[in-house]
C-alpha cells in the first residue's frame, strides 16, 4: 500500500494491520512520533492527518490512505522551524521533551486552526497531551506568546 | 612535550586513573591533550538508596574528568545522566564559567559505562551538590594549567594573564593563544586542585543565568533518539511473557503456534520466555498465542493493605516514657493515622531496552538513572566481566525516581544472546505499570501534643514508605519518629523525594491541625515553632506573593500552607482552594511555591524543576493511586490511572530565593513535598474537613463534616 507521509509517497507494508504509528516508526523509521499509552490517551503520537490532529497508535495504517500525514520531521520548511517549534525552542519549555512531538503537532493544529486564542482555549485544545514532567504552564505561556504575536502582526 | 616527570606535580598525591581507562590508555582513548581528573573518595558520603547498595564508592574511583583536544574541543565526562532535569545544561555552564568558553564549545560526555567514570547514579538531588562544585574545581584546575603552559610558551613568569572565549592573552604584546595549541601534542593529565580558586557567584556570567537546554533542537525537532527510538542493523523487536499477577508461577507453556508465525523466534530459558520478530505487532501477537499455565500464590487483598503494612512490620523499638508521659499530660493533644496509597511513576517513555552481541562482548543501551547499576545486573545475569559490558545511556524520556533498574535492557540481552541478532525490547505502559515499580503505600501514625504554643511531644511511625524527611523541622522537646519496615504486597524503590512527600503529608497536617487548636495562624504557628532561617525565609517569601492576609473571595475558599527542609532545598507552598458547595467539588485556584537552594545555576531551569515537582505532586495530592487486588493491578493504562494534565493546573507562581553566598543543592525534589499538604490544610480552611489520606480525593468530591 502507498502512503503519503511529509509530502513523500512511500510502500508499505500492512500484514497484520499495523498501526499508523508502528508503520511511522518501524518502517519509516520516523521515529520523532512516539509511543506513550497506546490508547490515545497521552498524545504523544499525535500526528497531523489532513491537517486534523490523529493518535498514530489507535489509527490503522490503511484508514490513511490517499491522505496527507505530517510529522514532526515534516514540519520545518526550507530549514526553518514552524513557529510552534520556534516559540518552544525560545520560552525553553520542555524537560525531558518525549512529550515534545505530540505537544508539537497538536499546538500546530490549534494555532493554525484558530489565530488568536485565549489561554483557557490553549488549555483546552491541548488538554489531551501529557507532559508527565508537567511543564504546561510553560507550554500555555509559549503558545499564548505565539498566538499573540501572530494576532498582532 | 612528551609526559615527562617535569609535569608531574609533587603535589600529586591522587592515584591516576586506573577504573575504566588507565593512565597509560587515557590518552589513547582521549587523544592528545590537556587533562584534569578528580577522584569520588573524598567527596561521597550519601546513604544508600536500595537495601544492600554498597553505600561507599570504590576507595580512588574516578569521578569525571575534563579533556581539551588540540583542536581546543573541550570534553567533560561524568557517569551522571539526563533524563530531563537538564543538568546536562547547569554542569555544562560551570565548566564553561571556569574556563572563559561559550556553552557550545564544551561537549558533555553522560553516561556511558565504557567513556565515563563509575557513578552510582543519578538520584538523591545529588548532582548538583556533589557534581557541580567538583567540575567546576576541575575545570578551573585545568584552566590554571592552561594558563602555565601558556606562561611557559612566553616565557614569563607568575604573571596574571587573562583569558577570553577559548584564549589565553598575553599582557604586553596582545598576542593570543588558543587552548587548541596550548594542548597540542601534549599528554598532560594532572589530579584536580582541590584549593584551586574558583568564580566567585557574584562574577559568574554563564552560571546563574537562563541557558537554553542543550541541544534543545534536536528534541523539538524529533531528531533526538530515545533508547526506545534507535535501530541497529539487523535488529528485531523483542517482547516478553508476563505472569498475568504477581507472584504467579510459570507452571507449564505450549509455544508451538507462536514459533510457527513467519520470522518469529521463540527464546525459552527456565521461567524465561520471549519472542522476537521483524515488528513489534508480530512480536505481540506472537506472544499472545503461547498458552501458559499459571500457579497464583496468596496474595495481600488490596483492601487490607494497610492492616498488612502495620502487621508485618518488624519489631518497634519502645517509646521513650518522656514522650508518651508529655503526650499523656497535656492539655492540647492530637492524634490519627495517615493513609498514603502506592503511585506510579509513568515516565512518558516506558522502559527500553536494545542489545548486541559481538562474539562475549555486550553493549546495551537502556534508560536509567543508574547505568554502571544495569551493568552490574548484566554481570551477574550473564556471568561475563564488566569489562565486556559497555552500557549506554542517550537522554532519557524521563524517570522521577523510577529507572534505578535495567530490565528491559537486560530482557534485550537474553533475546540477543539466544537469537545471535541485535533486539529491541520496547515495554508497554501496560507492563511500565506492571512490571517496574511504585512509590511505596505507608500507613504513619502520629500523636502530638501542644504546651502553650509550642510541640512537647511528637510521636511519629511510618509504615513502609520509608525514612526519607521523617524528622520533623519543629522545634520543642520529646520527639520520637521511627520508620518500621514492612513486606510490600507490590514490588517498591524509589519516587522523587522518596518518603518525604508521606512523611512531610502527616507533618504538615498535624502541625496545622494544632495550630488550629490553639486558634493561632497557622503560618505564625510554625515560623514560632520552626529554628531554621532559611526555612522561616521561604515562608516569609511564599506568604508574601501568596499575599497570605488577604480577604478570602468567597464562602467555601480556604487558604493552606505547608513547608519542609529537603534535601538541602528549602520549600514553602501556599494553595488557594475553593469547594463548590452543592456538588463538593474541589477546585485548585491557584499555587505559590517559593523555594531556595543555595546559589542559583540555571533560574529558568530551577523554576522549571519547582513547577515540574508542584504538578506532579498535585497528581499523588489528589488523585494518583494504583489499585490493585490480590497480584493484581487493575488500573494499569492512561486511561484508568490519572496523572495530572493541563485542565489541572491551577494558577502557578515559582518564587526563587537566590542565596548566593550559599553552596547550590539539587531542586529535582524537594519542592514535590508541600502541595498535597498546603491542600489539605487549605480544603479544612475553606470547608473544615480534614483529610488523612493520600490521594485525598480519588473522586474529586470533598467529603461533607
Amino acid at each position: 500500500m502507498k502512503i503519503s507521509v511529509n509530502n513523500k509517497e512511500y510502500t508499505v507494508e500492512v500484514d497484520g494491520n499495523p498501526s499508523l504509528l508502528e508503520v511511522l516508526r518501524e518502517q519509516l523509521d520516523l521515529t520523532g512520533t512516539k509511543y506513550g499509552c497506546g490508547e490515545a490517551a497521552c498524545g504523544a503520537c499525535k500526528v497531523l492527518v489532513n491537517g486534523t490532529p490523529t493518535p498514530a497508535c489507535i489509527t490503522p495504517v490503511t484508514s490513511v490512505q490517499g491522505k496527507q500525514v505530517l510529522t514532526i520531521e515534516g514540519l520545518e520548511t526550507e530549514g526553518k522551524l514552524h513557529p510552534v517549534q520556534q516559540v518552544f525552542l525560545e520560552e525553553d519549555v520542555f524537560q525531558c521533551s518525549y512529550c515534545a512531538p505530540g505537544m508539537i503537532m497538536t499546538a500546530v493544529a490549534l494555532v493554525e486552526n484558530q489565530k488568536a486564542m485565549g489561554e483557557q482555549e490553549i488549555i483546552d485544545g491541548m488538554n489531551g497531551n501529557i507532559c508527565r514532567c508537567c511543564t504546561y504552564p510553560a507550554i500555555v505561556k509559549a503558545l499564548h506568546k505565539l498566538t499573540q504575536t501572530e494576532t498582532k502582526g | 612535550m612528551k609526559d615527562t616527570p617535569n609535569n608531574q606535580p609533587d603535589t600529586m598525591k591522587k592515584p591516576a586513573p586506573e577504573k575504566g581507562i588507565s593512565r597509560r590508555k587515557f590518552f589513547k582513548y582521549m587523544g592528545t591533550g590537556i587533562a584534569t581528573y578528580f577522584v569520588w573518595t573524598d567527596y561521597l558520603a550519601s546513604e544508600a538508596l536500595f537495601p544492600g547498595e554498597d553505600a561507599q564508592a570504590a576507595p580512588d574511583q574516578l569521578s569525571s574528568w575534563i579533556h581539551v583536544s588540540e583542536t581546543g574541543a573541550i570534553t567533560v565526562y561524568t557517569g551522571k545522566v539526563e533524563v530531563g532535569q537538564n543538568i546536562r545544561t547547569s554542569l555544562t555552564q560551570v565548566v564553561a564559567e571556569e574556563l572563559f568558553v561559550p556553552v557550545s564549545a564544551i561537549t558533555l560526555v553522560m553516561g556511558d559505562t565504557q567513556l565515563t567514570p563509575y557513578d552510582r547514579g543519578t538520584y538523591g538531588s545529588l548532582t548538583t551538590p556533589q557534581m557541580a562544585p567538583i567540575l567546576r574545581k576541575a575545570a578551573a584546575s585545568l584552566r590554571e594549567i592552561l594558563l602555565q603552559e601558556a606562561r611557559k610558551e612566553w616565557n614569563l613568569g607568575e604573571v596574571e594573564l587573562t583569558l577570553e572565549k577559548g584564549t589565553v592573552q598575553h599582557p604586553g604584546n596582545g598576542k593570543k593563544l588558543g587552548y587548541g595549541s596550548l594542548a597540542k601534542a601534549k599528554r598532560l593529565l594532572q589530579p584536580m586542585d582541590e584549593n584551586v580558586k574558583t568564580i566567585h557567584p557574584d562574577k559568574w556570567k554563564v552560571s546563574g543565568t537562563s541557558v537554553r537546554k542543550i541541544k534543545g533542537e534536536d528534541f523539538i525537532t524529533g531528531k533526538h533518539r530515545y533508547v526506545s527510538d534507535k535501530v541497529l542493523p539487523d535488529m528485531v523487536y523483542g517482547k516478553v511473557l508476563r505472569a498475568p499477577v504477581y507472584g504467579a508461577k510459570l507452571l507449564r507453556a505450549d509455544t508451538s503456534r507462536a514459533a510457527e508465525l513467519p520470522g518469529v523466534q521463540v527464546v525459552k530459558e527456565g521461567d524465561f520466555i520471549g519472542v522476537t520478530a521483524n515488528n513489534s505487532r508480530s512480536a505481540a501477537m506472537a506472544l499472545a498465542m503461547i498458552e501458559a499455565e499459571w500457579e497464583k500464590s496468596p496474595q495481600v487483598p488490596g483492601n487490607q493493605l494497610f492492616e498488612h503494612l502495620e502487621e508485618s512490620a518488624g519489631n518497634t523499638d519502645p517509646v521513650p516514657a518522656a514522650v508518651s508521659d508529655a503526650f499523656d499530660n497535656a492539655a492540647t493533644k492530637v492524634a490519627h493515622d495517615f493513609k498514603v496509597s502506592y503511585i506510579a511513576h509513568v515516565p512518558l517513555e516506558p522502559r527500553a531496552g536494545l542489545a548486541r552481541w559481538t562474539g562475549d562482548q555486550l553493549e546495551v543501551w537502556t534508560g536509567t538513572q543508574r547505568p554502571f547499576g544495569v551493568q552490574e545486573e548484566l554481570e551477574n545475569t550473564f556471568s561475563i566481566p564488566k569489562e565486556k559490558i559497555r552500557v549506554y545511556m542517550p537522554d532519557t524520556g524521563s524517570g522521577y525516581g523510577g529507572k534505578h533498574t535495567g530490565e528491559a535492557g537486560i530482557e534485550a540481552a537474553k533475546l540477543a544472546k539466544a537469537t545471535g541478532r541485535p533486539v529491541k525490547v520496547n515495554w508497554t505502559r501496560e507492563e511500565e505499570f506492571k512490571w517496574a515499580y511504585f512509590r511505596p503505600a505507608g500507613l504513619i501514625r502520629v500523636k502530638a501534643a501542644l504546651t502553650g504554643n509550642r510541640i512537647s511531644s511528637w510521636e511519629f511511625h511510618n509504615f513502609n514508605s520509608g525514612g526519607a524527611g521523617i524528622s520533623s523541622p519543629y522545634s520543642g522537646q520529646n520527639n520520637y519518629q521511627e520508620y518500621h519496615r514492612s513486606d510490600s504486597p507490590l514490588r517498591q524503590g524509589s519516587y522523587r523525594a522518596l518518603a518525604s512527600t508521606a512523611n512531610i503529608f502527616a507533618i504538615e497536617s498535624i502541625v496545622n491541625d494544632l495550630a488550629g487548636m490553639v486558634r493561632t495562624d497557622p503560618m505564625q504557628f510554625r515560623l514560632d515553632n520552626l529554628e531554621d532561617e532559611r526555612l522561616k525565609a521561604v515562608i516569609k517569601a511564599a506568604a508574601k506573593s501568596f499575599d497570605w492576609k488577604r480577604k478570602k473571595a468567597g464562602t467555601n475558599h480556604g487558604f493552606g500552607m505547608a513547608c519542609a527542609a529537603v534535601k538541602g532545598g528549602f520549600v514553602a507552598t501556599f494553595a488557594e482552594v475553593v469547594v463548590d458547595p452543592d456538588s463538593r467539588e474541589l477546585k485548585v485556584l491557584s499555587a505559590v511555591t517559593a523555594f531556595e537552594c543555595g546559589a542559583i545555576l540555571n533560574p529558568r531551569h530551577l523554576e522549571s524543576q519547582i513547577t515540574g515537582c508542584v504538578l506532579q505532586g498535585l497528581g499523588g495530592a489528589l488523585f494518583e493511586a494504583v489499585e490493585f487486588n490480590e497480584g493484581n493491578v487493575s488500573n494499569a493504562f492512561l486511561s484508568s490511572y490519572r496523572v495530572p494534565r493541563f485542565k489541572d493546573v491551577p494558577e502557578m507562581k515559582v518564587v526563587l530565593v537566590n542565596r548566593k553566598d550559599l553552596p547550590s543543592s539539587g531542586a529535582g525534589e524537594a519542592p514535590i513535598t508541600c502541595i498535597a499538604p498546603a491542600i489539605r490544610n487549605a480544603i479544612d480552611d475553606a470547608v473544615g474537613v480534614k483529610l488523612y489520606d493520600l490521594p485525598m480525593l480519588p473522586s474529586g468530591v470533598v467529603p461533607r463534616s
